[in-house]
């Protein structure tokens, strides 16, 4: 009996020493899922409250913090003043321009050079992964200038093509023509050997295969990298807008900040913020129209 | 006429260090026109070899390869085939599918679709012409590749392992169909399968593959088929004593090569 008693006291202590109990475990071991998902998908799940519960916490903390007079309004100011900001300059412009134009300027920049950007970079990465004569040619200068920063060549396409709309569409071309290039050139490989080889056994002929059953494989991976690189055209605006501008989010943030306008700063980052994520919804809702099937073949 | 494949060799060259592959060696065989030939034998004796072979897909080391007298120099509509799997193009539809053959030849929109049509009622599938192909299970999946390449109207039907990927009793159903689409079209079929009750069941002749190198080891002429179609039960036929014996002496010769191997 007490045999007993203690044999069952040591195996307790055993697993309150034992690191794979509690709390520890509970987040370590595998849970049985809930009836329509499936076991083991890493991440799946709802994230949409958990989203908001994030936003308006932070949104929250950055109030509290104003609102306490923690931080000088002109390091921090409180979201009561960017929203205040926003409709002054929604109403009066911004250095004598109206808000919209320079929304419509630096969204033509970005769009303008993005769109160029698709028409020279998916022909060239798709001519990349099809011809290793072009993949050979084409892969050293993109590999090499890619991971430079933006910033860094600017000076050069200053040098090169003037102060003008040139310069700066170049340069953020460049910053989406590669992954834009690199994007269609990996799409290539998504085609199945066997969709190629049979439409090669129905009597296609080369081109055809390019244009009937790789060219629409490839289209998942294209569309993503279109978005990546439309995210790069974003974040280079600024780096575009540095030199030689007068209208422009880009530039409205630049010269706000020169003349510590906090407040114009923050609004402006939330407006390019805005705009770039409302293009990737825009995105996303165009790749399930188009390719429905990503990823159920 | 028909398919002639004469002394075909095929050796991969030597490459990282690994010596240079026998693939297959001195390859005879015939298929004339109405013939259902089943290739069958352990993993890496060459069947795939072969109907790469006999599909254009690769050129034979020696040897040659005649479709009606002619060389076979590339992949043709003539040859067309079918895969295991992950061959549909799930951007088309099922009628889209069908028709994608002759839309590569060139054939006018109204035309193949009218052709398509036929296929798409004969494999069984008809009512679902709009439907996406992934929403498919995989035994329709499978109708929509056979009824694709049988829209080429091929001289002979490559089929590389078609019902590899079906569950037991879909592919019963399957082999059944197969069959009677054969006999209805009068194609040549060359057909490869790991399942030797379905060898048995499919074919009119037996190639048995042993590897190291890849060869025609073992050839039967088989009456099975012909026994299916003339509305004998498939099950009493796999189940009757002939087709057992040869059951079990082809599975014999397949085991002998595997443990050869081992």
């Amino acid at each position: 009996m007490i045999e007993t008693v203690k044999h069952s006291t040591s195996v307790a202590e055993k697993a309150r020493i034992n690191p794979r109990s509690g709390v520890f475990a509970w987040f370590a071991r595998g849970r049985p899922t809930k009836p329509g998902e499936t076991y083991g998908v890493p991440g799946q799940g709802d994230t949409m409250w958990l989203s908001v519960v994030s936003i308006l916490f932070l949104l929250f903390v950055w109030w509290a913090i104003t609102a306490l007079g923690l931080v000088k309004p002109l390091f921090v100011p409180s979201p009561q003043a960017i929203v205040a900001k926003f409709v002054d300059v929604w109403q009066n412009g911004f250095t004598n321009t109206s808000f919209l134009e320079h929304v419509a300027v630096s969204t033509a920049r970005v769009f303008g050079a993005f769109l160029l950007a698709c028409a020279v970079g998916i022909p060239l990465g798709l001519a990349m992964g099809m011809s290793p004569v072009m993949r050979g040619l084409f892969d050293p200068p993109i590999e090499f200038y890619r991971p430079i920063p933006p910033l860094a060549y600017l000076p050069l396409m200053i040098i090169w093509f003037g102060i003008g709309e040139t310069s700066k569409v170049l340069l953020i071309f460049l910053s989406v023509f590669a992954p834009v290039a690199l994007g269609a050139r990996a799409g290539v490989r998504s085609a199945a050997i066997e969709q190629i080889h049979a439409a090669y056994s129905f009597g296609a002929s080369r081109w055809q295969v390019m244009r009937h059953v790789i060219l629409p494989s490839a289209l998942p991976e294209i569309l993503t990298a279109m978005r990546v690189g439309v995210g790069f055209g974003w974040t280079t605006l600024v780096a575009a807008e540095m030199v030689a501008a007068t209208k422009g989010l880009g530039y409205m943030v630049l010269s706000a900040s020169q003349f510590l306008q906090t407040p114009t700063v923050i609004m402006g980052i939330i407006v390019i913020a805005a705009i770039a994520y409302a293009f990737d919804l825009l995105m996303r809702w165009i790749e399930r129209k188009v390719i429905p099937w990503k990823g159920k073949m | 006429m028909g398919l002639n494949i004469k002394s075909a060799s095929v050796v991969f060259p030597a490459a990282e260090g690994r010596p240079p592959v026998e693939a297959l060696r001195g390859i005879d065989l015939a298929i004339a026109e109405g013939d259902f030939v089943v290739a069958l034998g352990a993993s890496g004796c060459g069947k795939s070899t072969l109907l790469n072979l006999i599909a254009g897909f690769l050129a034979p080391s020696s040897g040659e390869i005649l479709l009606d007298g002619r060389p076979v120099t590339g992949p043709g509509a003539d040859r067309s085939v079918v895969f295991q799997k992950h061959a549909l193009l799930p951007w088309l539809n099922v009628i889209e599918n069908v028709a994608f053959g002759l839309k590569m030849q060139g054939v006018a929109e109204a035309k193949r679709l009218a052709i398509a049509e036929d296929f798409v009622k004969l494999l069984g599938l008809d009512g679902f012409q709009k439907s996406p192909v992934y929403r498919l299970s995989g035994g329709m999946q499978q109708r929509v590749g056979i009824a694709r390449a049988l829209t080429c109207d091929p001289k002979v039907l490559l089929m590389d392992e078609p019902l590899g990927a079906l569950d037991a009793l879909t592919r019963e159903k399957a082999q059944e169909l197969i069959l009677r689409i054969w006999n209805d079209t009068g194609k040549s079929v060359f057909f490869i399968t790991h399942s030797v009750e379905e060898a048995l069941f499919m074919g009119t002749k037996l190639i048995v593959m042993s590897p190291r190198p890849g060869r025609i080891s073992h050839r039967f002429d088989l009456p099975f088929s012909r026994r299916v179609l003339a509305g004998e039960p498939a099950r009493q036929i796999k189940a009757s004593p002939e087709f057992i014996r040869l059951r079990e002496e082809v599975l014999g010769i397949i085991f002998a090569d595997e443990e050869e191997a081992a």
